[in-house]
């Protein structure tokens, strides 16, 4: 059962302790931060990855932003993915509606000179803007069925179970092939890349499909700092002794009843 | 003008969150001057209907099918649909739970409309009627770590507010709560995406709803130990979390993981141990009622945006606190 699987990718800052906003409030300030997959999506490209191995077939790795964002397909090749597609944005950020427009013509591009994908993974949301909606607009207008905060996937020959992760256990969905899910952190744990395939991903092809798409509904006027929290941090003590404060604390909030 | 408020439940348990958007959504139709009503998808949601008065609605839809016993986002995505051709509202909100964007995320695909997630604040256009004017939002990006303000021009608002916004409070003079149900054409297309099956995991309090959780980060060192965290944390009666950084590095499973791409908690009490404090983490934790961090590093994020702080080894503190904790119960 050989698997042609596509995996659409985000770059986004990866961040320390704060965000900062550029002075035009449109972008976050990265001059001093680097950039990674958003964290949904490492593992959504895991599982590709690792299914592939178990059943054969190819991994297409697909992304729209920046061409900067050619170091996180190259990063994906370099954990396993085989081809890789970038739609090159002007580096201002696409709405969501914008964007699924774009990836939906870029699939069917794709499927239409490569072959139908089996599956199509998308993170459940993106680290930064966080719309919870590009992976399911584009399953829509593919005409395929998706769900959302998957951490299980078993492909079978008609069909895909996903188990989606619920506060005491998890739900379980069948759904038709092809299928799209979003996928959560947890699904796996990812690899880091080999010498060997930091070396293949630097010559491994990379296909750049200019889309020219009108903008959705919705539009970004400004990012911005939420209030900072004051927080006057009361010290209990600087060794072990403070556990007799600490415990003074629990008995003051009660919750050490029990 | 209606404002129609999508109730979330699960076989007919109504969450808490289910009442941060019926609050939400009360606060939109009083600033639009118009009526709030609500939805609920599947017939054991009518038994919910009196609550749903009590926070101000006036009409509750409650749409029947045999698909509607569980849930499903097809099926309820295009039971909301319908209505929306039916009642024709202004706004169609909910709250930012895996649900509700899910959801919303699928009636605004239908719809080839926007949808603005995990809202703060929604300032309606100057004209209510005009519904070319652009309304004004405020949403959350980062997890909460920062705020985007937003517009959307749309003829009909789709939107969820952020899970934990607002919280949830009954009107001061109840909606008459009067049920309209409603029977929507479903099929094949919306039946692929029901649940089919579930497993229970875990008994007793889970990271999400344990009124004590003590989490241990880098500083943690090992897998091992975190036996000192579990001990403090069975005394408490709560839960062991982690950062990220220790799931990575394969010390916890993934389910313990408190951030923004794991649990996100409200305990009365967190205690980080060992833990810098990135963006990632501090969101999960943001929404503690008091939080302790030990750490050897004052300057820490944790540290600084903790109420209390131990600066101090976590590998000595930790046993300290368990052992004063059975001192005084006198074992």
């Amino acid at each position: 059962m050989s698997l042609r699987i596509l995996v659409c990718v985000k770059r986004v800052p990866a961040p320390g302790a704060r965000i900062n906003v550029t002075d035009d409030g449109q972008s976050v300030e990265t001059a001093h931060l680097g950039f990674t997959t958003s964290p949904h999506e490492e593992c959504a490209l895991e599982e590709a990855v690792q299914l592939t191995e178990a059943n054969g077939g190819t991994v297409v790795v697909l992304t729209l932003g920046p061409p900067e964002a050619e170091e996180q397909l190259r990063y994906a090749a370099s954990v396993g993915a085989h081809e890789l597609v970038l739609v090159p944005t002007d580096g201002t950020a696409w709405d969501p509606q914008r964007t699924a427009t774009a990836l939906t013509e870029a699939i069917e591009a794709q499927e239409a000179a490569g072959g139908a994908f089996d599956l199509i993974l998308f993170g459940n949301e993106s680290a930064d803007s966080g719309g919870f909606q590009v992976g399911v607009r584009v399953a829509r207008a593919l005409g395929r069925p998706i769900v959302n905060g998957i951490k299980g996937i078993e492909v079978g020959a008609e069909s895909v179970t996903a188990r989606r992760a619920v506060d005491a256990g998890s739900e379980v969905y069948e759904l038709p092939r092809p299928a799209v899910l979003g996928v959560k952190e947890g699904l796996n744990l990812p690899r880091y890349p080999t010498m060997r395939g930091r070396l293949a991903s630097k010559k491994a092809e990379l296909v750049t499909a200019e889309l020219d798409v009108e903008a959705g509904g919705q539009r970004l006027v400004a990012l911005r700092q939420p209030e900072e929290q004051v927080s006057n941090t009361e010290l209990l003590g600087d060794s072990p002794a403070a556990a007799t404060a600490v415990v003074d604390l629990l008995e003051e909030l009660g919750v050490l009843e029990s | 003008m209606t404002v129609l408020v999508l109730i979330e439940h699960d076989r007919g348990e109504a969450p808490e969150a289910a009442w941060e958007g019926l609050t939400a959504g009360r606060h939109l139709a009083e600033s639009l001057g118009c009526e709030l009503a609500a939805v609920v998808a599947g017939e054991a949601g009518a038994a919910l209907a009196d609550e749903i008065a009590e926070y101000g609605a006036d009409v509750v839809h409650v749409a029947e099918h045999e698909l509607l016993g569980d849930y499903g986002p097809d099926a309820w995505a295009e039971t909301v649909r319908q209505l929306i051709d039916d009642i024709e509202p202004t706004a169609v909100v909910g709250v930012g739970t895996d649900r509700g964007n899910e959801v919303l995320a699928h009636v605004a695909a239908r719809l080839d409309l926007p949808f603005v997630a995990n809202c703060l604040a929604v300032q309606p256009g100057d004209d209510p009627d005009d519904a070319d004017e652009p309304w004004a939002l405020t949403r959350v990006q980062w997890g909460g770590s920062l705020l985007e303000d937003a517009s959307v021009t749309a003829g009909l608002k789709l939107l969820t507010y952020a899970h934990h916004g607002v919280a949830a409070e009954p009107a001061d003079s109840p909606g008459a709560g009067s049920i309209e149900t409603f029977e929507p054409t479903l099929g094949d297309a919306e039946a692929v995406t029901i649940i089919r099956d579930r497993a229970v995991e875990s008994q007793g309090v889970t990271l999400s709803t344990a009124p004590v959780v003590v989490s241990g980060g880098r500083g943690v060192g090992s897998a091992d130990g975190f036996a000192a965290l579990e001990e403090l944390a069975e005394l408490l009666g709560g839960r062991v979390g982690c950062s990220r950084a220790v799931t990575n590095n394969g010390w916890r499973p993934h389910r313990d993981q408190v951030g923004q791409t794991g649990t996100r908690i409200a305990p009365e009490i967190y205690i980080a141990t060992g833990i810098s404090g990135a963006i990632q983490h501090w969101v999960g934790a943001m929404a503690s009622k008091k939080i302790l961090a030990i750490n050897t590093d004052p300057e820490a994020n944790m540290v600084v945006k903790a109420d209390y702080a131990v600066i101090a080894d976590l590998h000595e503190v930790v046993p300290a606190i368990s052992a004063e904790i059975r001192r005084r119960r006198g074992g």
